[in-house]
């Protein structure tokens, strides 16, 4: 009867591992290349590739904190700015091709801050121009084209570009822009407004090239060609496409960086050659598989076949853990995978917790399967109790929802997070995975082990 | 065997570890690192030398000569890390190039800045942090056992972990140059989770003890706890001490220190469990009588 009943759950756990297994697996092993999961399943591709993903102190790269400097910009529009100042930055990296870069704003003490992350860059001087620079804001018109020229324009984007001139109307002209719905279609607009310098400036070029492109350039690169349809002389333009509303409202953002020129000024720097972590890493790995081994290695000693199947759950646990963190996106830091040998240890404590009180249990002269029963269900309230106090702890490491009086730095972040995973998975293996593997193997080892079993316990 | 006779020896034992540790926080202090103080870390890699010794030659008064330096030392072969006052990019590449002319190229392994302002506010969220988890765990333990006493005295077993730790790293920072960064701070919290979570598990035993033998003194309850769950505890530290002992000698050099501050911990917050916070919980128990 309890057979039947178990056959399932532990397959399902098998199961589990095996799909977790080859997720954890890295892609090349020696000489064996790992198959990639991507086929055609009922007419859908179907196509995963989980991978580690490394903090910059393990690939190297750099992490600048800027302040911006926003004295000159009225208040209520700082938050635009800021956003404005973030999305010109986050285009030139892109530009740059810089891939998993990451770019927040954090505001703190009255301050207003960019935190950018850019992996695999090791040169600071040119990251630095890259991320510094005051976006550059112009509104450029097409000149007439000859047909010799459109041909070839249409050939070569350099040729193209070629084709605006200047105007004189920069982002320093420009007042505010904003994304709004027009009354009338209710489609979306963007509304710039001039201010008085801009005004006179934009009526007079509107005035004389009706029906032309007058294109608006950021960091040299056109973001919108508009065509003027009528004169404007309050300085109040209505920018309408095809466009939806988040188009309209990044577009608006994007104008906002040249009107609210936004100066930035470097708080803190981190640059961290690739080599160093590497070697780290390496190391890490290593002392982890060593610590691994002889933390089973004391179980078994200790506990005898209890302790091998502790040794079983806590493997299961290792390669969930690593399948996990690749499944989520979990960015691995020096500091995490430190935090994830840690849990490697502390994962088998609910086994002990369970493993001495059935030891009571069978003192106390209650059959084996029974004390092991009594064992699980004793050992529970203080495994829980004390796995919520560490949970606690982690979340404050983590401060998931960004308070600006808690840490927010990435490494302590990272620990914080590999250490409640850890919590968690160690939850579910040392209980739920134990007492199966336990209530399976029962049977097999406790009949030859009844004599001395006793005595030894 | 009454464990808990021997009260006086386990306050002793904590003393001989807090004294030297307070008496040398109260002398020389911390030693911040630039993640508090604000300033630059340079960390250098100089391949092309053989057996780049910085004792030897005259590194340390060339680079003297170029740059106020607070912490010059190797960081292993050929490396060496250098702190010092806040330097931008260009001054950085100065200081360089002045170095390559005698010691050949260097590798940037890696190059911190930290401005001032962030130091502080570092500070300062750390304290917050400290404090948020210590009186959130306080009154965990407190609604869990109902009795104030019960919070107090685990905190007061986190306080005494706390301080051994602290003051074992300005000792090892006044003999060994070890500096306090974000990373410590990190390894303190961590301390403060292995310490309740020791200490809940011997409690929750006093509480199940407890309600099977009501009329039993506190004493002898918590006698019978501590030795119910005195080799569940060393135990389970064995592992942690296994992992975080096999990182240490295994392990980079970027982290040895962290996770020297988590040995620390996990050692202090072990004893303190049996040894702090259940002969604390007699001594209240006495007052109050």
């Amino acid at each position: 009867m309890k057979k039947r009943s178990l056959a399932k759950p532990l397959f399902l756990i098998f199961f589990l591992t095996l799909i977790a297994g080859f997720i954890a697996l890295p892609d090349q092993f020696a000489n064996f290349q790992k198959p990639k999961i991507d086929f055609y399943f009922l007419g859908k591709h179907i196509y995963k590739d989980y991978q580690l993903r490394k903090g910059l102190d393990i690939q190297g790269g750099m992490q600048v904190v800027l302040e911006a400097e926003m004295n000159e910009i009225p208040e209520e529009d700082k938050t635009i700015a800021l956003e404005a100042a973030r999305e010109v930055i986050a285009k030139r990296v892109d530009l740059y091709g810089i891939s998993e870069s990451s770019i927040q704003t954090s505001k703190a003490n009255g301050q207003s801050r960019l935190i950018i992350e850019l992996p695999g860059v090791s040169d600071p001087a040119e990251a630095l121009e890259l991320v510094g620079k005051t976006a550059l804001l112009e509104f450029k018109l097409q000149r007439e084209l000859t047909d010799e020229e459109i041909i070839e324009a249409t050939r070569s984007p350099q040729v193209w570009l070629s084709s605006f001139v200047d105007t004189g109307l920069t982002g320093k002209q420009l007042k505010k822009s904003q994304a709004q719905l027009d009354p009338q279609t209710s489609k979306p607009t963007i509304s710039l407004e001039m201010n008085e310098e801009g005004r006179e400036l934009f009526a007079e070029i509107t005035k004389t090239h009706v029906n032309e492109v007058l294109a608006i350039f950021i960091d040299g690169m056109p973001i919108m060609t508009p065509v003027i349809s009528t004169p404007i002389l309050d300085g109040k333009a209505v920018i309408s496409g095809d466009f939806s509303v988040e188009e309209a409202k990044n577009l608006a953002i994007q104008l906002n960086a040249g009107a609210l020129p936004v100066n930035i000024k470097v708080l803190e720097q981190k640059t961290i050659g690739a080599s160093l972590g590497d070697e780290s890493i390496q190391k890490s790995i290593k002392a982890g598989i060593i610590g691994l081994a002889l933390v089973l290695f004391f179980m078994i000693l200790y506990y005898g076949w209890l302790g091998f199947v502790a040794s079983i759950s806590l493997i299961i646990y290792a390669i969930l853990t690593i399948a996990l963190y690749k499944v989520l996106g979990v960015v691995l830091t020096l500091p995490g995978i430190a935090g994830l040998i840690l849990t490697i240890g502390m994962a088998v404590d609910a086994n002990i917790l369970i493993f001495e009180r059935m030891k009571e249990e069978l003192r106390s002269g209650n059959p084996y399967a029974r004390a092991m029963e009594l064992g699980f269900g004793r050992a529970w309230d203080s495994i829980k109790d004390a796995n919520l106090a560490s949970i606690f702890t982690a979340l404050v490491l983590i401060n998931p929802l960004n308070f600006s009086f808690l840490n927010t730095s990435g490494m302590v972040k990272g620990f914080g997070l590999t250490f409640l995973i850890g919590t968690l998975l160690s939850l579910f293996t040392g209980v739920t995975v134990s007492r199966l593997l336990l209530r399976a193997f029962l049977p097999i080892f406790n009949r030859p082990k009844k004599e001395d079993g006793k005595s030894k316990l | 065997m009454n464990l808990m006779k021997f009260k006086k020896i386990y306050f002793l034992i904590s003393l001989t570890f807090l004294i030297p540790g307070l008496i040398s926080l109260l002398l020389f202090g911390l030693k911040p690192a630039i993640d508090f103080t604000g300033g630059s870390l340079l960390e250098l890699h100089f391949s092309n030398q053989e057996n780049f010794d910085l004792r030897e030659n005259n590194f340390m008064d060339d680079l003297s000569k170029l740059y106020e330096t607070s912490i010059v030392q190797s960081s292993g072969e050929n490396k060496v890390i250098i702190k010092g006052k806040e330097i931008n990019n260009q001054e950085k590449d100065e200081l360089l190039s002045k170095l390559n002319e005698s010691y050949g190229q260097a590798e940037v392994l890696r190059f911190e800045t930290v401005g001032p302002i962030l130091g502080a506010e570092l500070l300062k969220k750390t304290l917050t942090a400290v404090f948020l988890v210590a009186s959130i765990i306080a009154f965990y333990v407190w609604k869990q056992f109902d009795e104030l006493k019960y919070g107090l005295c685990a905190i007061l077993a986190m306080l005494h972990d706390s301080l051994i730790l602290i003051g074992a790293f300005s000792l090892l920072g006044h003999f060994f140059n070890v500096e306090v960064d974000v990373l410590f701070v990190t390894a303190l919290l961590t301390t403060l989770s292995f310490s309740i979570h020791d200490t809940i598990v011997v409690y929750d035993r006093i509480r199940e003890l407890k309600r099977k033998h009501p009329r039993s003194s506190l004493e002898n309850i918590a006698n019978a706890a501590v030795l119910e769950t005195l080799s569940r505890s060393i135990n389970n530290s064995m592992t942690i001490i296994i992992m975080l002992l096999s990182l240490v000698v295994l392990g980079g050099d970027t982290i040895r220190w962290f996770v020297i501050a988590l040995l620390i911990g996990a050692i202090t917050g072990t004893y303190s469990s049996t040894f702090t916070a259940v002969p604390l919980l007699l001594v209240f128990e006495k007052k109050k009588n």
